[in-house]
């Protein structure tokens, strides 16, 4: 029905068979085949493999066991595989409270990871320091590493966890720009 | 005659006692001795059998005192459960006998009051930094030292060691394979550090380096008032919150003098048993992670999420609860609540069987653990521990049994004994403990006591906020105690509880303002992962491993 209204009156018989089976082709085309840019098909790969590193120091540490634990199943975004060489993983979970004394560790840990990486500081102790200003408490992981999620919370439940690894796999479906990442000085350190 | 003055009698006939002090301060025996004779009395309490544990050794700062400093000294004596407080006034330029030579335990005490105030044990082959970095330049826990002033730290100490004797610890031997574990590695359970020289992967030296979770507790402490630690306190050992919220409650009204209502003791009781097991699963299933075994990991968070939801029923959080108030409880309970506590405890009867066949029965864990690195009784006892490393050596020591609070005596559960000391019998114990924890909820469930959850008293407690918004009383005493905070008489406690990895004590000294003075908690890990060089020494790298995980280390509790 389409075909006869598009068709312009004056047009050849071969023509018109032409056209038909280019369309043909392309309702066949549909059928078992999409088009797409390659960074999209990429940012969805990575959304939904993401190898993390639990950096888990303190509570946050614990409740991020629940993520990870039967009940919450981390399994389900993707993001199981947990791997402790920062060689391996692509994600930095930082999960409790970073010290002056494991500053340099952090970093050093971060550096190791292989592009592209993301961090996530989870609870308010490695987002901020949380009510520990302290002499020997680091306020705030991004002192010394860029983080791009943060989740509030001492500790967040596993659900707010889980919401704010959501929200990092959004980011990097949508090629969300991360100018703290690229405008990221490292610290001055040994 | 009491403990003390049998005690003077004693000290009269073989010492000039004329500049000793004897004084009872809120029940607790206190002796104040001029620190040249600290060393010897300390040999003699311990020579005479009179105090078998040194438990803590900690430093209190006077600034606008003569002398600036008190070192105080908790021993204890497992037989009767008595307890003898030891201060000594140490200046600022002056140096104090380390009581190494005496107990093992005194090492990392001595260590952390000298990185904390500055105070030099003379003789203490070791004495540097413990909790802060390296870089760091003062001692924090002066008075003059500003809470939230911080310093960075830009760099990480290479390997080395303690010194032993004439080995220096900096000076690594070249036929050696020197190894650094930590503090991110997933065995040092994020914030532990393990260095060790290898022979084969046999352990020749050892280390341990802590701090990297020193978040300062204890100075927070100072700098808020009483009822507003008691959210820190929960982030002492986070496996098992509701424990520290207790033990640091329970310090407190020991020195008001107050007894908080049968009600809230039991439910007191319930959350500690509660928290118990669910401490000693995750203790069970990393030390199975440890050893390869991921599948008990999965599965015993199964059963800490049961108790999660539980405690998520009462207060709403899950991890740190911060159930407890000086007085009381902060609510009471939700209606209901008793009964799905006894459901769960149905439940976990039958699935500790599970866990003990899934681990305790496997091969491979009985051929990694059993016979592996044990500790004799007697080196337990040396080195300070508690809880139920101390019960695997076969000592039933308990304080719900020795020195009992919140009707534990009459409550019936038993005690557990190991009788290796090794890594088996660690989770032996701690399985059982789960089910006699189970055994105690049941019976507190079942008689639970009716009444009010907190005292009423109107200089300590809130008053409820139908009295706040309802009447001008109400909201006047809520605004002054708000504003004044709740004072505590002059004076000063210890206070221990049972918690799931042993004796976790407070000492709490008050200047009758609205926060403490100086609070310094009694880690029971902290005691316990001091021993880790000694006790891996000679065995297998992959047995340290397990032995790191068997004792339970919270970095919370250690670095504070």
């Amino acid at each position: 029905m389409a075909l006869s209204t598009n068709a312009p009156a004056n047009l050849s018989a071969t023509d018109l068979a032409h056209q038909l089976k280019d369309r043909e082709a392309e309702e066949l085309g549909k059928s078992f085949a999409t088009t797409s840019r390659l960074d999209d098909v990429i940012a969805w790969g990575r959304k939904n493999s993401l190898w993390p590193l639990p950096y888990g120091t303190a509570c946050c540490g614990i409740e991020l066991m629940s993520v990870m634990g039967p009940k919450y199943d981390l399994a389900r975004f993707g993001a199981e595989v947990v791997r402790f060489s920062p060689r391996q993983s692509d994600l930095l979970l930082v999960a409790g409270t970073i010290t002056e004394k494991m500053a340099p560790v952090l970093l050093r840990i971060y550096r190791q990871l292989l592009e592209p990486k993301y961090v996530i500081s989870m609870g308010v102790c490695a987002s901020s320091g949380g009510f520990y200003r302290a002499y020997h408490t680091l306020q705030g992981a991004d002192k010394v590493i860029p983080v791009d999620v943060y989740i509030p919370g001492c500790p967040p439940t596993p659900e707010a966890a889980l919401d704010g690894i959501m929200l990092l796999q959004k980011m990097i479906e949508d090629g969300h720009p991360r100018p703290w990442k690229q405008n990221w000085k490292a610290p001055d350190y040994v | 005659m009491s403990n003390l003055e049998t005690l003077k009698t004693e000290l009269a006939q073989n010492r000039d006692i004329s500049k000793y002090q004897f004084t009872q301060a809120v029940g607790d025996n206190v002796m104040v001795v001029p620190k040249e004779d600290i060393l010897s009395l300390l040999r003699y309490l311990k020579d005479t059998d009179k105090y078998d544990f040194l438990m803590d050794v900690c430093g209190v700062d006077y600034p606008n005192r003569e002398k600036r400093f008190d070192v105080v000294y908790h021993l204890f004596n497992s037989k009767n459960a008595s307890r003898l407080r030891i201060k000594c006034a140490v200046g600022d330029n002056e140096t104090i006998d380390s009581a190494l030579p005496v107990w093992k335990s005194a090492d990392w005490f001595e260590r952390e009051a000298y990185d904390m105030f500055g105070i030099i044990f003379a003789g203490h082959p070791n004495l540097r930094r413990i909790l802060t970095h390296h870089q760091f330049v003062g001692h924090p826990l002066r008075k003059d030292y500003e809470a939230d002033r911080q310093q960075h730290c830009t760099s990480t100490l290479p390997i080395f060691f303690d010194n032993e004797g004439e080995e220096r610890g900096d000076v690594l031997n070249p036929n050696c394979v020197p190894l650094n574990i930590g503090p991110s590695h997933p065995a040092m359970h994020g914030t532990l550090r393990v260095m060790v020289e290898l022979e084969g992967e046999s352990i020749v030296r050892a280390g341990c380096e802590i701090g990297y979770l020193h978040r300062c507790f204890e100075k927070m402490a100072e700098t808020h008032t009483y009822n507003q630690v008691i959210p820190y306190t929960d982030r002492l050992n986070y496996c098992s919150s509701p424990m520290n919220n207790v033990g640091y409650c329970k310090t407190v009204e020991r020195l008001l003098g107050v007894e908080i209502p049968p009600r809230a003791q039991a439910l007191r009781v319930i959350l500690c048993e509660l928290s118990r097991i669910i401490d000693h699963t995750v203790s069970v299933g990393t030390g199975g992670v440890d050893l390869g075994a991921l599948t008990a990991f999965f599965h015993l968070f199964t059963y800490r999420e049961k108790v999660y939801n539980l405690f998520e029923k009462f207060c709403g959080a899950r991890l740190t609860v911060s159930l407890t108030r000086v007085g009381g409880m902060a609510q009471d309970i939700p209606d209901g609540w008793l009964e799905e506590v006894l459901a769960f405890c149905k439940e976990m009867r039958q699935e500790i069987d599970e866990i003990s066949s899934l681990m305790l029965d496997n091969k491979i864990f009985i051929k990694r653990t059993q016979g592996v690195l044990p500790v004799k009784a007697s080196d337990a006892i040396a080195w300070g521990y508690t809880g139920p490393l101390l019960r695997a050596c076969g000592v039933g020591l308990d304080l719900r049994k020795t020195q009992p609070y919140y009707g534990y005596d009459g409550l019936n559960f038993d005690v557990p004994v190991g009788t290796n000391g090794d890594i088996y019998d660690r989770y032996l114990v701690r399985v059982e403990e789960m089910r006699q924890s189970v055994r105690i909820i049941e019976q507190v469930c079942k008689n639970m006591p009716g009444g009010d959850y907190s005292i009423r008293d109107r200089g300590i407690v809130l008053p409820e906020k139908k009295d706040v918004y309802g009447n001008i009383e109400g909201l006047m005493n809520h605004f002054v105690l708000v504003v004044r905070g709740l004072r505590p008489p002059v004076g000063e406690v210890y206070d221990a509880t049972e918690a799931a990895n042993g004796e976790l004590g407070f000492y709490l000294v008050s200047d009758g303002s609205g926060n403490p003075y100086r609070l310094k908690v009694r880690p029971p890990c902290f005691a316990i992962y001091q021993s880790f060089p000694h006790v891996v020494k000679g065995g297998f790298i992959a047995d340290a491993i397990a032995t790191v995980a068997s004792m339970n280390v919270i970095a919370g509790e250690l670095d504070r």
